[in-house]
């Protein structure tokens, strides 16, 4: 069988092969010299790991949103990430003004369920008003003709919330709850990254169980596995398709809004960058695959938390923070070149559609 | 249809009317634009754009009776009622807006100035009821023009369009005939102090309207007569035409002005690149995101080789012609190298990647770490402009006459690849890669090449763009450079070579032409993709064997619009 693979072999191929092998030992010495260095504590991995997994989890709601549109339509909702933004800024309309009154402190618990409501029920309009007008008259189209739209109506979204609302800045009111941490020996967590990770994870689990146990969940499964064969069982493929962008929709808004009260602000443009690391992060894990999602997100997260530290600080490398999305977008690459389906693994991106 | 359907339908198209017209305005063009004058004392752009949304969404009124039955009054007055509810919504919004001023605070453009506008610098008295009685009236006028032959009615409505545009172009075209003796005296003469002049307008609309009734009412004469002509006679003609718009070109720079010159080396520089990006989008159909990335590879390339910068650790000095080949041999192997690990990728996941891999280029190029070779955030500085001979390149204009060269050449190497052997190959891949491969078509060759050759000539663009610049920053490379060129091709119509020429005129040219479109550029940019994507994904002027594969997919009765107000 070896001789059969090598036979198979191209020059190509070998290039690929070289270029992963370099990038995977410069990852190994960077952090073999980093960790022998010892420029950092314990405290400081921690920290950054723990802001991995905060971020991982917000990275991995979204990602959810790409890998459910993704295994339906098999298309990339490019416009996903104004839907995740859009929730967070309409909501901050209602958080400013709660907060400029005090409200916001006083009830923190009140306060903060009414902006996830506002944000998710946004982000949810949005979605289906984009799948209504946008998708769904290109549902047949040769693969490209979706994809550009997806991009136009991206950049629309974007520019008409900076537009509309103009370009001065949005700051989130702190709460005073959330600010408050937890400490055991040297290590700080606090409420509101434990706050974040919790939500993300019940969010997660209640979209699992959803699609596992219900009818409807099923008939989800159903559509993505095959569209025609499902139809034929009398599953309303137009309303599925709905409500598997509504359910993108509403994850996005909340995840919008966890990433808001992490960063502080809304801007008309916040959506992109995390836009293209959780689809980043929903290939990792395996496109279509929901637990993918949620491993990819994680995954990625804690990586750029920790990659720009750990691989190439101790090669001299300076202000390797700047270098954040760069290891972001390699991981991606080597992803699609080395293993396409994915760390839980659905190989979609070979076939044809 | 029954009557309470009809009014229904009509009522929805009105709101939906009017739900953009709102939309136009809170976004803030409507304010922008009453700051350009298209027939001086009389009428602005921002009005314009009101009574355009009037007309439209009239037309939207008009377009449920198909056929034979819209020509007739119940068209015209559900035309008008449309339009009448269009102009309730803005009525509604200027009412709430001076109600209540705090509304500010969320939509920015909801100002005293946008009232004002939407009344039409009346009182509100005067003003609303007068915006209900012009939403009815405009709206009316789709109806009405359908009892026109078609000679008057493309007469009416490109007269219109002239008017607007060259009123629009006041500035520009006002500057430009000031320097020449016998033209000075005529734009005095048509246009005033903002936008044309009463009489100018007039005049204008005579011209165009006389022109478009012959070409209607006699243009089968000329077309028979042009179809008669035999291959040898027409080729000449062709020639003739061809030679006539390269001559055009040549003289327009010098005479055109500095301001016009810029515009038309920002319009060659994508259109160059545009010819680049059709080989690989368009030809092989390979999704690529990240083309800035080889724009910026050609641009430091020839930074680092032609620049005596002493900010960096190498700066060669030499001239530009030596930069400029080294930046295109390295560009293709650039992109020889990123096409590589992507060949097995496919099409929407090779878009993320190769924007991937122009956000990587950007990083690097912006990061401390590549500092000491690429300058980082400062900036790449002292990049000397081209010497032909003795001349030093220096102007705007001038540097056009190489970006003109450039494109020529470009141009033709796109349309000898197109229909060479090399060519099919790619759009055999583009159709379906397994049958391609099973023709005995060698993927992996065409993919790089296509990928290859992209690059090189972005980086033709990048360096002429370092050269033009004369310091190029990292923040300038980024992923929007990528979707202007994507969009321009996509609008321009993908795989055509003239519609690349088209694409850029019309999403590079008019914005920087008109600087208040330019502040919505982007906004534009989407909705006309979105629009374009679900109405004629083509684009303006498609290749044939696009036209056919995307035509069996297309809506039926979309190009209505086209033909009406072609």
């Amino acid at each position: 069988m070896l001789r059969q693979r090598l036979a198979r072999l191209e020059l190509t191929d070998i290039f690929v092969y070289l270029l992963g092998a370099a990038i995977l030992a410069l990852v190994i010495v960077g952090s073999i010299l980093t960790l022998s260095q010892g420029k950092y504590s314990p405290r400081a991995w921690f920290d950054l790991v723990l802001f991995g997994v905060t971020l991982g989890s917000i990275y991995a709601l979204i990602a959810l949103g790409y890998t459910l549109v993704y295994g339906i339509l098999r298309m990339i909702n490019f416009a996903h990430s104004e839907i995740f933004m859009s929730g967070p800024y309409i909501a901050y309309f209602f958080a400013d003004a709660l907060g400029k009154t005090g409200f916001a402190n006083q009830n923190p618990v009140l306060t903060l369920l009414l902006i996830f409501f506002v944000a998710m029920l946004t982000s949810l309009l949005l979605a289906i008003l984009l799948e209504r007008v946008a998708y769904r008259p290109l549902r047949g189209a040769p693969r490209l003709v979706p994809l550009i739209t997806a991009i136009g109506a991206s950049f629309f979204l974007q520019y008409t919330f900076f537009r509309l609302f103009g370009p001065n800045l949005k700051v989130y009111p702190e709460f005073d709850a959330l600010a408050a941490s937890v400490t055991f020996s040297e290590f700080k967590i606090t409420y509101l990254q434990i706050f974040v990770i919790v939500v993300a994870a019940v969010l997660m689990l209640a979209l699992h169980q959803f699609v596992q146990r219900t009818r409807t969940g099923k008939a989800m499964r159903a559509v993505a596995v095959d569209r025609e064969t499902a139809a034929l069982m009398g599953i309303n493929v137009d309303r599925i398709i709905v409500t598997t962008f509504a359910l993108g929709g509403l994850l996005a808004g909340a995840a919008g809004v966890l990433y808001v009260l992490v960063f502080n602000q809304v801007s008309a443009f916040m959506g992109f960058v995390p836009g293209i690391k959780a689809f980043t992060a929903a290939v990792l894990g395996g496109i279509g695959n929901i637990p993918g999602a949620m491993v990819g997100g994680l995954f990625l997260g804690v990586v750029e938390s920790l990659g720009p530290t750990l691989f190439l600080d101790g090669l001299g490398i300076p202000a390797p923070y700047q270098l954040k999305d760069a290891i972001a977008f390699t991981m991606l690459v080597l992803v699609l070149i080395f293993r396409p389906a994915g760390i839980l693994g659905e190989v979609l991106t070979e076939k044809k559609a | 249809m029954t009557q309470k359907a009809t009014l229904l339908t009509t009522l929805k198209l009105g709101a939906l009317g009017g739900l953009m017209a709102v939309f136009i305005a809170l976004v803030g063009m409507v304010e922008a634009f009453t700051a350009r004058g298209i027939i001086t004392g009389v009428i602005d752009m921002g009005r314009t754009l009101i009574l355009i949304s009037f007309f439209f969404t009239g037309y939207l009124g008009v377009r449920q009776f198909h056929g034979a039955s819209s020509r007739s009054v119940q068209a015209i007055v559900y035309g008008a009622l449309a339009g009448l509810i269009c102009a309730a919504f803005l009525l509604a919004l200027a009412i709430l807006q001076s109600a209540l001023p705090s509304s500010r605070n969320i939509f920015v453009n909801a100002t005293p100035e946008l009232s004002n506008a939407l009344s039409f610098g009346q009182s509100f008295s005067v003003g609303l009821p007068l915006l209900l009685v012009l939403g009815a009236v405009v709206g009316a006028l789709p109806g009405i023009v359908q009892f026109l032959p078609l000679s008057i009615r493309r007469g009416l409505l490109n007269g219109l369009a002239w008017v607007i545009l060259v009123g629009l172009l006041q500035e520009l075209i006002t500057v430009t005939f000031r320097s020449i003796p016998g033209l000075r005296e005529l734009s005095n003469f048509m246009f005033a102090q903002s936008g044309l002049s009463i009489l100018g307008a007039v005049i204008l609309f005579a011209i165009v309207f006389g022109v478009e009734w012959f070409r209607v009412a006699r243009g089968n004469m000329v077309r028979e007569r042009y179809a008669r002509l035999d291959p040898a006679r027409r080729r000449v003609l062709n020639l003739g035409g061809l030679a006539l718009l390269v001559l055009i070109l040549l003289i327009a720079p010098a005479i055109l002005g500095v301001f016009v010159g810029s515009v038309l080396v920002q319009v060659g520089l994508y259109t160059l690149m545009g010819f680049g990006l059709n080989i690989v989008v368009g030809f092989a159909g390979l999704l690529d995101l990240g083309y800035v990335a080889f724009f910026a590879i050609g641009a430091y390339t020839t930074a680092m080789l032609t620049s005596t910068s002493k900010e960096v650790a190498f700066a060669g000095g030499f001239p530009f012609w030596v930069g400029l080949p080294v930046a295109i041999v390295v560009c293709l192997f650039a992109g020889f190298l990123l096409g590589v690990p992507v060949l097995k990728v496919r099409g929407d996941y090779l878009a993320i990647v190769t924007l991937g891999f122009g956000e990587i280029i950007r990083l690097l190029a912006l990061s401390d770490f590549l500092k000491p070779y690429l300058a980082g955030s400062r900036g790449f500085e002292l990049i000397p402009k081209p010497f032909v001979g003795p001349f030093e390149l220096k102007d705007p204009q001038q540097l056009f006459y190489l970006i003109l060269a450039g494109c020529l050449i470009v141009g033709y190497i796109s349309v000898r690849l197109k229909n060479s052997r090399q060519g099919r190959a790619w759009m055999a891949v583009r159709e379906d890669e397994d049958v391609a491969q099973s023709m005995g078509i060698n993927l992996v060759a065409t993919k790089l090449l296509a990928f290859g050759m992209g690059a090189a000539f972005a980086g033709i663009g990048g360096a002429i763009n370092a050269s033009y610049l004369a310091i190029i920053y990292p923040h300038s490379m980024n992923l929007l450079v990528s979707i202007n060129v994507l969009a321009l091709i996509i609008i321009g119509g993908m795989g055509s070579i003239p519609g690349v020429i088209v694409g850029a005129l019309a999403l590079v040219g008019l914005p920087e032409l008109l600087r208040e479109l330019g502040d919505f550029r982007l906004l534009i940019y989407g909705a006309v993709l979105v629009i374009m994507m679900l109405m004629r994904p083509e684009g303006l002027m498609p290749e044939a064997r696009r036209a056919m594969e995307l035509e069996e997919f297309r809506e039926k009765d979309a190009p209505a619009i086209e033909a009406s107000v072609s």
